[in-house]
């Protein structure tokens, strides 16, 4: 049995995989399935300060290898988050990581703040939305505007913060470094790539907002690719996901650079991925006499 | 309500019409936990999505539960290449079914083309004492007629052309058998726009409706929030999902505005 804790941001994981955010909810219907303790944490479903009802349905489109989302952040607002989810979910035994979005620098600040004085253990700062009209995404995809954002949030934020990246971008290894230089302590990166599909008889795009956020594990490579770039520029711990579905693409992600992982819609097609990859990592460590997974982080060797 | 997700053998394979099938799995754990309206979400080779299907019939002493699905993408093509001893693997059972009243009572089942199979587990509970109702484009696609038949319901067949049964929709025999005399509930299944007219007649007469809905789904357990619908609630109205708060509502609830 190796090593399998990871230490992001001063918080202690005891092993690197964390269930994606939005594709677990806020932990309840998995637990149906097994204790929620096994996982090194939980990525919650995103919340804004304000209640939102997300986007019209159909919200969801599946492609070769992999799926379009919109849901467009529902969720039930932060302080009926406070009240009626995080008593239940604090004596989990797992690290909880608050997902926080927002439409404007103020809305974000105002989020961070209550979450701030509450139970969770993270932040995971939520600029990359793709799904929102107005902020999400908008905030991350340049430098500047990426940049100012987690610069204010830092002045409110109590906790470890973590800025999680869009793929959407030219250059994401220089958004990395601009919000790291305002105080991030942690990236994670990818989120969804933006897509679409096209119904060809009714000529209608399958998603009801016409474009959505791709995942699955059409998008293992190209988050790869960013989590080596980003890690190859950063200080700071970097959190790798887009695509994982399995041990083997863990073990891949983390000698790209990723101190961690997150498994989003693998879960869908099978709920128990994340525990797999846990012992798969595992197994694969004691195969390679390797005592601590942290020794493997980088450790790929470029042509 | 509790689920679990395994791998079970398909035990029965059957071509009841054209693209459509009639699966028989054996999975114990699952058929035993099962109720009339709760569904499976089924895991398809080479496919992200699982398949969300109604549950047509249960036989916990068996250990089995019957699926009845028309093929309809890729992913339902998929499904019906499988072949009697394939493991079928299998989310379930999922969603909170309807609500059964005493077996005395009467009740109208009613289905809509592939809306009809999560029906013939009501009406088995009901027997002799429901109505089914069942509605069909054509003579050929016409599916589970004898086994409402055989749990003693008095069957009102309809098909839009009228190749077999009354010619028109559901709607008109629901009407014409409400008007035939009273019934304690009304339970529908089937294409959204039978479903708002069928709340619309129960609304008319003051019979209780649940209607069953449909919409894409992900993870098939309220966590991931894509197949929401709108219910009224006290406030106005409000986002539930069809896996987890549903696939089951009340008729007068539902927010039909597509």
């Amino acid at each position: 049995m190796a090593n399998l804790s990871v230490n992001i941001a001063g918080v202690e994981f005891k092993n690197p995989v964390i269930t994606a955010s939005g594709c677990f909810g806020f932990g309840k219907e998995y637990e149906k399935l097994y204790p929620l303790s096994r996982l090194g944490g939980i990525s919650l479903k995103g919340m804004t300060y304000a209640e939102r009802a997300g986007n019209p349905v159909p919200r969801i489109a599946e492609t070769p290898a992999g799926m379009l989302n919109s849901v467009g952040l529902q969720n039930p607002g932060v302080d009926a988050f406070l009240a009626n989810e995080l008593p239940y979910l604090k004596d989990k035994g797992t690290v909880l990581i608050a997902n926080a979005a927002g439409s404007s620098v103020e809305d974000y600040c105002a989020l961070v703040e209550r979450l701030s004085d509450s139970d969770i253990d993270m932040v995971e700062l939520n600029i990359s939305c793709p799904n929102v009209k107005q902020g999400g995404a908008a905030f991350g995809v340049a430098c500047d505007s990426a940049a100012h954002v987690v610069k204010e949030v830092r002045k409110v934020c109590k906790k470890p913060l973590m800025v999680k990246l869009s793929p959407n971008v030219t250059d994401i290894a220089s958004i990395a470094q601009a919000v790291e230089a305002e105080g991030a302590d942690a990236i994670s990166l990818i989120n969804t790539l933006f897509g679409m599909r096209i119904d060809i008889e009714s000529r209608r795009p399958v998603l009801a907002m016409n474009a959505g956020g791709l995942s699955g594990p059409c998008v293992f490579p190209v988050a790869v690719r960013m989590v080596w770039q980003v890690a190859n520029r950063v200080k700071i711990p970097v959190v790798g996901l887009g695509g994982i579905e399995k041990w083997q693409d863990a073990i891949e992600m983390m000698l790209a650079g990723a101190n961690a992982i997150q498994v989003g819609t693998a879960m869908f097609y099978d709920p128990y991925a994340p525990l797999k990859i846990i012992e798969g990592v595992n197994q694969w460590l004691d195969d390679h006499g390797i005592k601590d997974v942290n020794e493997i982080v980088g450790q790929v060797k470029p042509w | 309500m509790s689920y679990l997700q395994s791998s079970y053998p398909l035990i029965a394979k059957r071509a009841i019409a054209k693209q459509t099938y009639d699966f028989t799995i054996h999975c114990p754990e699952i058929a035993i936990q099962s109720r009339a309206g709760q569904f499976v979400h089924i895991r398809v080779p080479g496919h992200t999505l699982r398949r969300p299907i109604s549950i047509c019939g249960i036989d916990a002493a068996k250990g089995n539960i019957r699926i009845v699905f028309e093929v309809r993408g890729s992913g339902t093509d998929e499904m019906a290449k499988f072949n009697v001893g394939d493991q079928v693997d299998i989310l379930g059972p999922l969603g909170n079914g309807f609500t059964l009243l005493g077996s005395d009572k009467k009740a109208l089942v009613v289905g809509g083309g592939i809306g009809v199979p999560p029906m013939v587990e009501v009406a088995k509970h009901y027997g002799e004492n429901a109505t089914a109702v069942i509605g069909f484009r054509s003579a050929s696609a016409v599916i589970l007629e004898e086994d409402f038949t055989a749990m003693g319901c008095d069957v009102r067949l309809c098909t839009d052309d009228g190749t077999r049964g009354h010619k028109g929709f559901v709607t008109d025999m629901v009407r014409q058998r409400l008007s035939e005399g009273a019934a304690d509930i009304i339970y529908a299944c089937g294409p959204t726009p039978m479903l708002k007219a069928v709340a619309e007649v129960a609304k008319e007469y003051g019979v209780r409706c649940q209607v069953s809905l449909e919409e894409r789904m992900g993870c098939g357990i309220g966590a991931c929030l894509v197949c929401a619908c709108k219910i009224a609630a006290e406030k106005g109205e409000a986002m539930k999902h069809v896996c987890k708060d549903g696939p089951v509502f009340e008729a007068e609830t539902v927010i039909f505005d597509k």
